[in-house]
């Protein structure tokens, strides 16, 4: 198949386009996404090609922004809204939970919410407290929404163009960390990954490493690594927090016998405990040392420079982590 | 405002009088129901009271308009023409209700008649509203939204954002607050700085539609109509119907039972303002042998109210299949 090296943001708007081209239900609406042409440059020249209709510049308004596409989802088109960043998504937290992810079931499968809600995540340069966060696991925390998190290009164009043409609720979002970063990205219109299926990244018999998103990108960085001092680690990129995969997880834990769960959110009720709990659950006679966690610092992020580089998580913390169970 | 003719077609107010006694039967059996713990749970509230509210404008929708309402809405859904039977098993948690009792009595819907749901979230149903009024708007019809609020759903942050989203793209909505002067406890003016809510229109460069009297079926039809006529034209209209809950705010509240300056306020609205007996007075004038059949309509209501309790107690409830389906679509 046809590929082309493309950073993330630009994988994002191939599938954004392909999916607005193919059909007319689709559309954009959130803060900036026409006359600015997206924050993140993802919906640069929608506007002007496809026109107002289409691409819908939104007052400041979160709460709004979900709710309004809940509605319009409901009704039969199949919005794309975006919420500039995720930290702002608290905002829109109800609509997204009490009403996205609720009306299906609430109303007994009277109405479908086909939405997906993009949202670029994670902490940038100093971005400080209120602009640092990662809160997936907690959208990840309720039934009815899928949560979906890629960790390259390829992945974010195939799962944006699944979570597009899917029927239920989707909450996509988009590592700032990876926006810029290359790698190869199939052309073709049809590139559409399966929902809620895990991806080995990199095969190992030492250690699992289980990640998603900015996650996975640190994980392949340890791995290698890893591997010059002989320890072979095995990376899961779990992609979806909703429906989650790990079976390929247990599977992988069935040969390394040790399992360090990478997540770039907050350890406290995290991600991480919950991969822990379950591997415990369902795995505990082939578990040979504690599962490992390495997450940021229970802390809100500082503004200087040194501490906040402390406060969050990377390759070599991974490294460490691994160490500590080998 | 004027008069439409049309509105004083005998059968067409007979047909009124019917709607508004039943949902009136219907609320007051729930309450009955509820104190004998034959329908259980903590939320029941009840549109007694607001009837003519629900019946005049939702007679002003066509069968492809929407309408969409909080968790007030029994009087709405009946009034669009649901199976007093499946809404009256909702309220039992039956496997038959309209959303499998799995919404109960504030999550009553119904897609095939346009009837978008109740919702509990305060003014959680505003955006939803603009959604679907959105996709009329990007479709091209002419389709009409009409989004029932009350008064104290007029100050959270969604009504804000969904007005002024609705004005911004000129959405085909009617905003309707149905205005009974108190949210739960706390009275309209010590929750709006502006109690004439109708003014706020003007903040969103939104058309500004009349306060009518809710009482008075006749007069909330008239406007309800103008009001979508112009949406459906132009763009979205806010507008107030004043009314007034007679059984407290659900089935909890001991207001009444506790404050005499609150019954006093409920006799005078139930003596000098009741829906009933306004529409009731305008058939007499109009025909002074109509008592046989207000009389038998309010039978026949007893009937169908008789017959929905029946059938609700007499339906299954969910099972462990129900309990786990329609999380997802698929
Ligand atoms: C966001 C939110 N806040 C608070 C509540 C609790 N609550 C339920 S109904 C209500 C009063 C609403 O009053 P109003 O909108 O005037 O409607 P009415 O009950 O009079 O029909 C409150 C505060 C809620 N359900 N949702």
């Amino acid at each position: 198949m046809a590929q082309k090296n493309l950073p993330m943001r630009e994988a994002v708007r191939a599938a954004l386009h392909e999916e607005m081209v193919r059909d007319d239900r689709v559309f954009v609406m959130g803060e900036e996404v026409g006359a600015w042409q997206g924050t993140h440059r993802v919906t640069r020249g929608f506007l002007e090609e496809f026109g107002a209709r289409r691409v819908r510049d939104t007052p400041i308004s979160e709460m709004a922004i979900a709710g309004v596409a809940v509605g319009a989802a409901m009704a039969g088109l199949r919005p794309v809204a975006e919420i500039m960043t995720i930290n702002f998504a608290f905002l829109a937290f109800d609509a997204i939970i009490n009403h996205a992810a609720k009306i299906h079931y609430m109303f007994n499968g009277q109405f479908t919410v086909p939405l997906v809600i993009r949202a670029a995540s994670g902490w940038g340069d100093q971005a400080t407290a209120t602009h640092s966060h990662t809160p997936e696991p907690i959208f990840a925390h309720f039934p009815g929404l899928y949560v979906a998190c890629p960790s390259t290009p390829a992945d974010a164009k195939g799962m944006l163009k699944a979570a597009i043409r899917d029927e239920n609720p989707v909450l996509f979002t988009e590592s700032i960390g990876l926006y810029r970063k290359p790698g190869p990205v199939p052309e073709e219109d049809d590139y559409v990954l399966p929902i809620g299926v895990s991806d080995v990244k990199r095969e190992g018999s030492d250690v699992t490493l289980v990640s998603y998103a900015q996650g996975v990108d640190w994980s392949l960085q340890a791995a290698k690594q890893l591997a010059d001092e002989g320890i072979e680690a095995e990376v899961i990129d779990l992609r979806w927090l909703r429906p989650l995969d790990l079976e390929p997880v247990f599977e992988s834990f069935k040969k390394t016998n040790r399992c360090v769960v990478v997540e770039e959110s907050l350890p406290h009720f995290s991600f991480g405990s919950e991969i822990a709990a379950q591997i415990q659950e369902h795995m505990f006679d082939y578990m040979d040392a504690p599962i490992k966690r390495v997450s940021a610092m229970d802390v809100p992020l500082p503004y200087a420079r040194e501490i906040e580089l402390m406060a969050l998580p990377n390759a070599q913390k991974v490294v460490d982590a691994v160490k500590e169970i080998v | 405002m004027t008069m439409q003719s049309v509105t004083l077609d005998k059968q067409r107010l007979l047909d009124w009088y019917r709607q508004i006694v039943l949902i009136r039967k219907f609320e007051t059996k729930c309450d009955e129901l509820y104190r004998e713990k034959r329908i259980t749970g903590v939320y029941l509230h009840l549109y007694s009271g607001h009837e003519a509210v629900g019946v005049g404008s939702v007679a002003a929708l066509r069968q492809d308009d929407h309408v969409i309402t909080a968790y007030r809405d029994h009087g709405i859904a009946l009034a669009r023409g649901m199976d007093p039977n499946r809404a009256m098993a909702e309220m039992m948690g039956k496997r038959t209700g309209v959303s499998g009792g799995k919404g109960g009595s504030m999550h009553l819907a119904s897609r095939e008649l346009n009837f978008w749901g109740g919702y509990a979230i305060v003014a959680g149903h505003l955006p939803l509203a603009a959604g679907i009024a959105l996709k009329e708007r990007y479709t091209d019809t002419d389709n009409v939204v009409l989004c029932l609020l009350g008064d104290g759903s007029s100050n959270n942050g969604y009504f804000h954002e969904s007005l002024n989203m609705s004005a911004v793209w000129d959405l085909p909505v009617v905003w309707l607050i149905e205005n009974n002067f108190v949210g739960m406890g706390t009275r309209i003016e010590d929750s709006s700085g502006q109690t004439e809510l109708v003014k706020r229109a003007i903040a969103y460069g939104m058309k500004e539609g009349p306060r009518v009297d809710g009482q008075n079926v006749i007069e909330v039809y008239d406007a309800v109509s103008e009001a979508i006529d112009y949406a459906r034209k132009h763009g979205p209209v806010l507008m107030e119907a004043l009314t007034y809950r007679y059984k407290g705010h659900g089935v909890s509240d001991k207001q009444f039972d506790e404050r005499e300056d609150l019954r006093h306020e409920l006799e005078d609205w139930e003596a000098n303002k009741d829906p009933i007996n306004i529409l009731g007075s305008i058939l007499r004038a109009q025909d002074s042998d109509i008592e046989p059949e207000l009389t038998r309509i309010a039978a026949e209501a007893d009937a169908v109210v008789a017959e929905a309790v029946e059938y609700a107690e007499n339906s299954p409830a969910p099972t462990y299949d129900d309990l786990i389906n329609n999380i997802y679509v698929g």
